[in-house]
Order: structure tokens, then C-alpha cells, then sequence
């Protein structure tokens, strides 16, 4: 799950990390009444949506007067923001963070994930911030430092002095940056995150240590234990189908093709998705009903799967082990009495009484056309999508 | 394999009494495997499934001598149900449930630490199918018929792949060893190279299939052991060719993020540590039908 800025923000500063004055709006007026609280000749307005790269595509805009901060503010509020990261489809601006401006004397890079190879909390840092990480390892590899933080005993002072003298931080500011690089850490560690990132993590001409950008991403699996983190989710930053999925407990992905899925596990459906690109169509979506495909499940997919308009021809390809394929034939047969689907529908059993789902599904009289192994599901899907 | 299960392997099921454990406990029961008894806390002393409930595994290993254990325990407390596994001298546990958080797999492997390696329990999964070693005992979720008994050893992420896999062997009259399900989740018990390695020193077995996807390093890790290490032939299949990049795949782990964790250049790694690549997930049987062929 991922969060906006502002969000990222005020967990950071909770867990000691300085942050610019700043606040949340919703309306130009509440922009200019918050430009003049937080005071000062230069504010910076940005656009919270759930991507980085904004500076680029014209969601970040400095402004020298409360007027000018309204007046981006008004630019930016239900506009669509299309970013590198958004895909063309962008997404929409609904709240608004006025900030203080920073005279910026140094930008640096932090970044904490999970290292999948030692099982650890990795800590990244550059000298190069600004740039995206992606960009800092193709162009700056050099610059990169990198220290594996143990998770039972947690982040030690040296790890992070190390850091910090390793970003060429001045001597009277060592204490201070390593304070911050372990507030960091903690928030990573105590509230079940998957990724914190500080970019740019900068150093003021004030010699103050700030985080002017930062963005949070968090383990889905934990939210049950994080009450606050998951009042922070914010569906309008998320596809409405896959929204539509995740709260019928539905493993979706919104893809660009045009043949539509319903598998279930995880593997079989990207296998499957393989096959029909070899087959020479093209995914409209990854749907994983899970592994034991009950029939409400079922009746779910298809209402999501015929939500979306790209798709021509559905392909099912169910694998049944303890949930037989009499039942998922059932299942399968009855979903189509309460969802109209206009498209061909190419249908895969196997496993568990595949005989017997096969005669259910023929002697219902639903439209479809049966499939016997995933390559001639593909083919099938595919030729019927040329028909 | 009998080094992970076998007919001898004494199981208990932990959190027997409620509905999941109580379902899959009967479809082991009736695949044959040894299943002794299980723990339900507070309900130890009473009878279920005709079966010794205990309060704790400490308890359970006393009293049957249990050496394997499946856990049917929500997310939230399965870490704990683990440890204790580990902590009572169970050898072989297979965690079934989807949804355990990251930081507490880290928790788990690092408790695990302070066993030696022969006194060390083998954590199978989370989110996974479990193991089988078809004829013989079965730990885990599968349908147990789509197994036929055989000399080909199976390590997947994906439980329904496997369940594909299997089923295209047997449609060639081949049969499987062991099979393992590791899951499908970022930070597991065993890895690919965790469980090839056991493989490879199995006397039942003569060749490994193995079948991944994308996101994480674990692919190409066994890749490299199995080109320093192994002398018996390895086939793999890499799933989500299509997958687009930093979106999460249905599985937890199942997400690219660095390179080598897509599917085309896992490929490429696989390929030059000389292991075979099924092409597409159609032919996995029918690749392992050509290297046995020319063994």
C-alpha cells in the first residue's frame, strides 16, 4: 500500500525527522489562508498523487506570493497528472500540500527496503539526490553506499554515522543526520513498511537536515495490525477495477490487452497470460481468484472481468484440486445466469473430476467453447478473438 | 524424499480443531500419511478426528514423537505457531497460509538462528501447496492423485503450477519424488537452492524440475549452486513473460523490482548455468521428457 507525501511526511517527523512547515488543502482559498500561516516569500505547491516525478510533469510550482499559491493551487486540483510512473491514463490531484521553500545547499539520496537476498532492511544512500534511484545506479554507481541493518537488534548509531560521514556530511552535522537516518529506520521497521524513501534528503543553508520529498510503501499482509497506516490508504490514487478486486478479495491487475482472465493461483495465471502472448494475443488483465476457485469467487471475477470494455474474449482456466471440477463447473454455470457475457468464452478445467465439470458445462447449454491443456486454451482464445 | 518426508514422518497439525485444519487434516488422513494428533491451545486432552489434541507442540512431541507439522493458523499468529514448532524439535514444517507478514518472516528465520544446522527445523512455505512425496506421505494441500510415484523431484512457488506440472508428467507415464511447494511470498522458509540441494543428495531422485516467476533472487541462486554443485540434471520454467514491471503479481514476492528478477532475464541466467528452460508452461512435462531421455 502506498501513501502520499504529505502522509510519508508527518509519520517521519512523529519519528523525529525535521520536515518544512507545511500543510494539506482541498480549495484555492484554503491554500492562501495557509500560504500566510506558514509565512515567509516562497512557497512550494504540490500535487499529492500516488507517483514520483511529479516536478516534471508540472505538479510541483513555486510561488512568490499567497496569490500565486491559490492561483497553482487552482491549476492543480482535479487536473489528471500523467507522470512517468502513472502510466498514460495519469492520475488525479485532489489534495494539495503548501510548503515552505528551502534554500537547498546539498540534495542527497536516502532510501531503506527490504533485501530479499540477506532477508535484511537495506539502507541506501548517494550523494546524488534528486535524481531517481534507477538513474543514481546507471549514471553515479560510485556514489552509492549501501549497509545491511540487522531487523532483531535494529539500526546501531555507527551504522548510521557511517552513513552520514559516508555522504560527506560536515562534522557538526553528523549527530543530527544520524538521527535522522535512524528515525527513518524506525518508522520503516515499526510500522511494517516495504519501502521508505528520502529524495531529496537536503541540507539547508540554515544547516538544517530536512526531508523535502519522501514517499512510503507498506506491507499489505500487516495492515491488520496497523490501524492508522491503513486509514491512510487513499483509493481514488488506485485503479477502479483493481479497488473493485481488492475488496472482494480478488488478485487483479489492469493490463492493455484485450483477452480476459480468470485463473486461479497466482503462477497459472501468469503462465497462462505467457501462453496467450505466444499464442499471439494479448492480456486485458491478471486475475488470480486463488487456488481454491469457490463459486462466489467466480461469479466476482466475471462481474469484473465484463466491467471492462477492452475485452473481446474471456479465458477461464481453472486447475482444481480439493475444490473439484464439478463444483467450479457449478459455480461457473451459475454466475452466468445472474452476468450477461457478449464476448466468446473459452473454458479450461483440469484436475479433480475434470470428466464430470466438462458434462456440466455441456449440458447447460452456456456459449463456450471447451479447452483441454493451457496451450490449446491460448490458441482457442486467440482465434476466437480473430473471428 | 525421505529426507523431507516419508511414510515414517509422524504429523501433527497445528491448529487442528478449527475448520481448515479439520478439512485438510481428513483429506491427509485418507492419502495415507502418518498424522498423529495436533494442537489446538486449550483444548489439549480432548479427541479430535479420533485424534490427541494437545495444548502445545512441546506437548504433542512428548507424547506421539511427532517430527513434521502443518500449520492452519491465521496469518497473525503463524509466526509464533513456527517458532514453537522449531522450538519442540519438529523437523519438517509446512506453512500453508497466504497473508504472514514480511517483518515477521525475518522474525522467524532469525529465532531459527540459534539451532545448529542438524538440529534445525526445515520451515516449508509460507503460501504455499506443501510437499508430497506421492505413495508415500503428503504434508500439504494438493489433490494427491494427480501425483503418480516416481523419480522426478518438484520445487515451485506457485501451487496450482505445480499442480500443472504433476499433471503433465503423469500424462506422460512419469512420476515425482518429492514435491515442494515454497510459496509464494517475498522472505520464505526454504528457497529454491534450499530444497535443490536437498535434492540433489536424494537417492529417489534422478532430476529436478523447477518452477519460478518473477521477482526476487532465488531462481537465479539456485541456478549458480546448481552449476557449481549439482550433477543431476535441472529443468526450469520461468512464469511472467507478460508481467509489467513493479506491479505485484497475485503472489506477495512475485514483483520486479531489481535487475534479474523478470522473467526473460532469469531465463538467461538459468540458460548459461546450463540448466534446461521449459519454453512455455505447456511443455514442462515434455522438457523433462527430453532430458531424461538423454540421460
Amino acid at each position: 500500500m502506498d501513501i502520499h507525501e504529505y502522509q510519508a511526511k508527518k509519520i517521519l517527523s512523529d519519528f523525529g525527522v525535521t520536515i518544512p512547515r507545511g500543510g494539506i488543502v482541498y480549495s484555492p482559498e484554503n491554500a492562501e489562508n495557509k500560504a500566510r500561516e506558514i509565512g515567509g516569500s516562497k512557497w512550494v505547491v504540490k500535487a499529492q498523487i500516488h507517483s514520483g516525478a511529479r516536478g516534471k510533469a508540472g505538479g510541483i510550482i513555486v510561488c512568490d506570493s499567497p496569490l500565486e499559491v491559490a492561483q497553482a493551487t487552482d491549476k492543480l486540483l482535479g487536473k489528471k497528472l500523467v507522470t512517468n510512473q502513472t502510466g498514460p491514463e495519469g492520475k488525479i490531484v485532489n489534495r494539495i500540500y503548501i510548503e515552505e521553500a528551502t534554500d537547498i545547499e546539498r540534495e542527497l539520496y536516502l532510501g531503506l527496503v527490504f533485501d530479499r537476498s540477506s532477508e535484511s532492511i537495506m539502507v541506501v544512500a548517494s550523494t546524488e539526490g534528486g535524481m531517481s534511484v534507477e538513474e543514481i545506479s546507471k549514471e553515479k554507481p560510485e556514489t552509492i553506499i549501501r549497509s545491511k541493518i540487522e531487523v532483531a537488534v535494529g539500526m546501531q548509531s555507527f551504522q548510521a554515522r557511517e552513513l552520514a560521514f559516508g555522504l560527506g556530511i560536515e562534522p557538526d552535522l553528523i549527530r543530527r543526520a544520524s538521527e535522522t537516518i535512524i528515525g527513518c529506520y524506525k518508522a520503516f521497521s515499526e510500522l511494517d513498511a516495504t519501502m521508505v524513501e528520502v529524495n531529496p534528503l537536503v541540507i539547508s543553508k540554515q544547516k538544517q537536515i530536512l526531508a523535502l520529498d519522501c514517499k512510503m510503501s507498506f506491507d499489505n499482509n500487516a495492515m491488520f495490525r496497523r490501524n492508522q497506516v491503513s486509514e491512510l490508504r487513499d483509493k481514488t490514487q488506485e485503479d477502479s477495477k483493481e479497488v473493485f478486486a481488492s475488496d472482494r478479495g480478488l488478485n487483479y491487475v489492469s493490463l492493455d490487452g484485450n483477452i480476459g482472465n480468470i485463473i486461479n493461483g497466482a503462477g497459472l495465471a501468469m503462465a497462462s497470460m505467457d501462453m496467450i502472448k505466444l499464442a499471439g494475443g494479448s492480456p486485458a488483465n491478471f486475475l488470480d481468484v486463488g487456488g481454491g476457485a469457490t463459486p462466489e469467487k467466480i461469479v466476482k471475477a466475471f462481474k469484473l472481468v465484463t466491467m471492462d470494455e477492452k475485452v473481446k474474449v474471456i479465458l477461464v482456466n481453472i486447475f482444481a484440486g480439493i475444490n473439484r471440477c464439478d463444483w467450479v463447473a457449478e459455480g461457473i454455470v451459475e454466475a452466468l445466469k445472474k452476468i450477461e457475457v457478449n464476448v466468446p468464452l473459452v473454458i479450461r478445467l483440469a484436475g479433480t473430476n475434470v470428466e464430470k465439470g466438462n458434462q456440466i458445462l455441456k449440458e447447460s447449454k452456456i456459449n463456450y467453447i471447451e479447452a483441454n491443456t493451457l496451450e490449446d486454451a491460448a490458441n482457442k482464445a486467440v482465434a476466437a478473438l480473430n473471428k | 524424499m525421505t529426507v523431507l518426508i516419508d511414510k515414517n514422518s509422524k504429523i501433527i497439525i497445528q491448529g487442528f480443531t478449527g475448520k481448515m485444519g479439520s478439512f485438510h487434516a481428513d483429506e491427509m488422513i485418507k492419502y495415507g500419511s502418518n498424522v498423529v494428533g495436533g494442537v489446538t491451545p486449550g483444548k489439549g486432552g480432548s479427541m479430535h478426528l479420533n485424534l490427541p489434541v494437545f495444548n502445545t507442540v512441546k506437548d504433542a512431541v512428548s507424547e506421539t514423537g511427532a517430527d513434521a507439522s502443518i500449520l492452519f493458523v491465521p496469518p497473525a499468529f503463524a509466526a509464533d505457531s513456527a517458532m514453537e514448532a522449531a522450538d519442540a524439535g519438529i523437523k519438517t514444517c509446512v506453512a500453508i497460509v497466504d497473508g504472514i507478514p514480511s517483518h515477521d518472516m525475518i522474525r522467524i528465520k532469525r529465532y531459527m538462528r540459534r539451532y545448529t544446522k542438524s538440529s534445525k527445523m526445515t520451515l516449508v512455505g509460507p503460501n504455499c501447496a506443501g510437499i508430497i512425496s506421492p505413495g508415500k506421505s503428503m504434508l500439504g494441500i494438493m489433490p494427491g492423485h494427480i501425483y503418480k510415484e516416481g523419480r522426478i523431484g518438484i520445487i515451485s512457488r506457485s501451487g496450482t503450477l505445480g499442480y500443472e506440472a504433476a499433471q503433465q508428467l503423469k500424462n506422460l507415464n512419469i512420476g515425482v519424488s518429492t514435491s515442494v511447494g515454497i510459496g509464494g511470498d517475498p522472505i520464505n522458509g526454504s528457497s529454491f537452492r534450499d530444497i535443490i540441494e536437498k535434492f540433489e543428495t536424494d537417492d529417489e531422485t534422478d532430476a529436478i524440475l523447477m518452477i519460478g516467476e518473477i521477482g526476487g533472487p532465488q531462481e537465479v541462486a539456485a541456478g549458480e549452486f546448481a552449476k557449481e554443485n549439482m550433477k543431476k540434471p535441472v529443468i526450469a520454467y520461468i512464469a511472467g513473460l507478460t508481467a509489467p514491471k513493479g506491479r505485484v503479481m497475485g503472489h506477495a514476492g512475485a514483483i520486479v523490482s531489481a535487475y534479474g528478477e523478470s522473467a526473460i532475464e532469469k531465463v538467461e541466467i538459468l540458460k548459461e548455468c546450463g540448466i534446461t528452460i521449459s519454453k512455455n508452461p505447456s511443455v514442462m512435462g515434455d522438457t523433462v521428457k527430453l532430458v531424461l531421455e538423454k540421460m
